[in-house]
């Protein structure tokens, strides 16, 4: 059984990219691994004030594994900076109502994250600094702090993509490429 | 059953007779389009995955088009756009667009279809969520990311869902104070910031057909800004026109059948519709400009894929000729082609350019996506406290242009003239 287990950082509805990643850092590339490293330590720096500091300044990495959020999470732009800084600054899973379609599919094609969806809305019931764990096979998320579970979305037809750990790793078992 | 255009598409591009929405398909891809921002990452994932030495599918069908961090001092924009360089050069890519060159266009959602890279019939991902504005000239065209970019690179391949289709018909005459921003403003405004996730939509309609293909590609552009996988309209002789004059390329028009059933369709009346804005933070966010004259401006922008083409230039003119504005107006043609037509177009005898210049604008930016992203600390035009901002780009999120402070106002060119004359939100009516 595969969990993932951690604190967690929760944000509202419509999360867009450049509150993710914003664009003065888009000069990093994320295949240069220091620079993988840096957009991580950037991480939600974009969301409004009022909202705790998601990487601590100085720090690369989040305190945070699991982000929940509410609707049309990593709207806007296509850049796969925003999925890739959530990754780097340690985040393995987001559980959101909903997502726009390319964050989603960039989180599965680079295999960074687990993009669980739920029909709970979940924004309005944790708290950042909750302790969770969840049960990825399961689709179940477990608020340890509380000690309340709710039921997530099975991954479907993505699944298989994510097992494999991305697209090329999917297209190399299905023998599409080489 | 018949299919939608989109459907017909992407069939054709998996090889297949019959494909419905939910279906996974392999598409074969004919334009894949990067820019300096994705385009080091989508490379590096290529050569990750493929090797150091692989060579793209096809060099034809690779587009390179550098345009967001272009005028710059900032060292890592101008890095990547080196390394595009190197890779261009390396795999002999006759399409690259090099700023400093004579070749250098500008944005690439304009830049792509002026250099006659699309085609109607045909399918086109890049690495920018508004690659949906080529739908504009009836090809499929969305945005991905770069591991998916770099999968095409080397396969010209890629794994897609079929979407369902929402139909927009647009009906009516376009009255010359409407344009294609208020449009597609209104649609978003009615269906919501996620209303068309995962969704095709299809726009359609007697006011769609009256429309250039400019004014087309403003609303299939903002498809993204409602979540839409893609923005398409059919083509029509405007459509061949357009693109027989850039390419001489074969190409199959595709058109959906007459029977081919939709998830859901709306219906507009084009004479019907208001000069609009969209509200900070979100697109979706509408407001007539009539209802909102009490909100103060600092700024005004025209630029951008969505609100930076000619047509765009001509409306704000038609406007601000007699007038002087009383805000900071920033004026960022798309492309070295709008740019230069900004010389040679006249409204009455007066080119654009002294239009603009006695209306007392700042001087014409060279061209590029400059503060449509905020972008590095110098990017021309962004902004840095909490100014009011009203702007022909797509996006109002929070930092969109610079500051997370600022507010930031979408309206149509001729919204934002207006509103740059009076100093606040400003119904262009009261100029026509
Ligand atoms: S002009 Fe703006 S929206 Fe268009 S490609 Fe450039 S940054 Fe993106």
């Amino acid at each position: 059984m595969k969990t993932i287990r951690g604190a967690v950082y929760v944000v509202q509805d419509d999360i867009d990219t450049d509150q993710i990643i914003p664009a003065q850092y888009l000069n990093l590339v994320p295949t240069i691994p220091e620079e993988y490293v840096k957009l991580g330590s950037y991480a939600l720096c974009g969301l409004p004030d009022g909202y705790p500091p998601f990487v601590k300044p100085g720090a690369t990495k989040a305190d945070y594994t699991i982000i929940v959020g509410g609707r049309n999470f990593g709207c806007g732009s296509s850049r796969e900076h925003a999925p890739v800084c959530l990754g780097a600054a340690g985040v393995n899973a987001v559980v959101a109502e909903s997502y726009a379609r390319i964050f989603f599919r960039n989180a599965v094609a680079t295999g960074e994250l687990y993009p669980f969806e739920t029909a709970i809305r979940l924004c309005t019931i944790f708290k950042t600094g909750d302790v969770a764990e969840i049960d990825v096979n399961g689709a179940q998320l477990t608020n340890l702090t509380s000690n309340q579970s709710y039921s997530l979305k099975d991954l479907g037809a993505v699944a298989p993509v994510v097992e494999a750990g991305g697209i090329f790793a999917y297209a190399r078992k299905a023998g599409i490429i080489k | 059953m018949g299919m939608t255009i989109t459907e017909k598409i992407l069939a054709r591009a998996a090889g297949k007779r019959v494909i419905g929405p939910g279906d996974n398909v392999w598409v074969e891809v004919d334009i894949l389009l990067t820019h300096d921002v994705c385009g080091p990452g989508t490379i590096g994932v290529f050569q990750r995955e493929f090797g150091a030495a692989a060579k793209v599918w096809d060099p034809l069908k690779v587009v390179i088009i550098p345009d967001h961090y272009v005028f710059t001092q900032d060292e890592k924009a101008h890095r990547n756009i080196d390394s595009l360089r190197y890779f261009v050069d390396q795999q002999k890519l006759p399409y690259f667009y090099d700023p400093g060159t004579s070749r250098y266009k500008g944005v690439c959602h304009v830049a792509l279809p002026e250099a006659g890279h699309v085609r109607p019939g045909e399918v086109i991902f890049g690495t920018d969520s508004h690659t949906c504005t080529h739908g504009a000239l009836g090809a499929f065209a969305t945005g991905i990311g770069n591991t998916d970019a770099g999968f095409i690179m080397g396969t010209g391949k890629l794994l897609i869902k079929v979407p369902k289709t929402m139909r927009f018909r647009v009906n009516g005459s376009v009255p010359p104070y409407i344009m294609g921003k208020d449009i597609i403003l209104k649609i978003i405004g009615d269906i919501g910031f996620d209303g068309a996730s995962y969704f095709a939509m299809e726009f359609t309609g007697e006011a769609i057909r009256q429309l250039s293909i400019e004014e087309r590609m403003t609303i299939c552009n903002m498809a993204i800004e409602a979540g839409g996988k893609n923005g398409i309209i059919e083509p029509d002789e405007k459509t061949f026109d357009y693109v027989r004059a850039r390419t001489s390329l074969p190409f199959n028009a595709v058109y959906g059948d007459v029977d081919a059933p939709v998830d859901s369709e709306r219906t507009y009346d084009a004479s019907t519709l208001e000069p609009c804005v969209a509200e900070p933070h979100v697109p979706s966010h509408y407001a007539l400009a009539r209802e909102r004259n009490d909100v103060k401006l600092d700024r005004a922008y025209i630029g951008s894929c969505t609100g930076g083409k000619i047509t765009d230039f001509i409306a704000a003119a038609r406007v601000l000729k007699g007038h002087q504005v009383t805000i900071p107006t920033f004026l960022v043609p798309a492309t070295v082609e709008v740019a230069e037509a900004l010389i040679k177009t006249e409204i009455d005898g007066t080119s654009l350019v002294e239009i603009f210049a006695v209306a007392g604008c700042e001087d014409i930016a060279p061209p590029s996506c400059a503060a449509c992203l905020g972008g590095p600390p110098d990017t021309y035009g962004r902004t840095s406290g909490n100014e009011a901002v009203i702007s022909t780009t797509n996006r109002n999120f929070p930092g969109r242009m610079g500051s997370k402070l600022s507010r930031i106002y979408l309206a149509s060119p001729l919204t934002v003239a207006a509103s740059a004359i009076r100093g606040h939100i400003t119904d262009p009516r009261e100029f026509m």
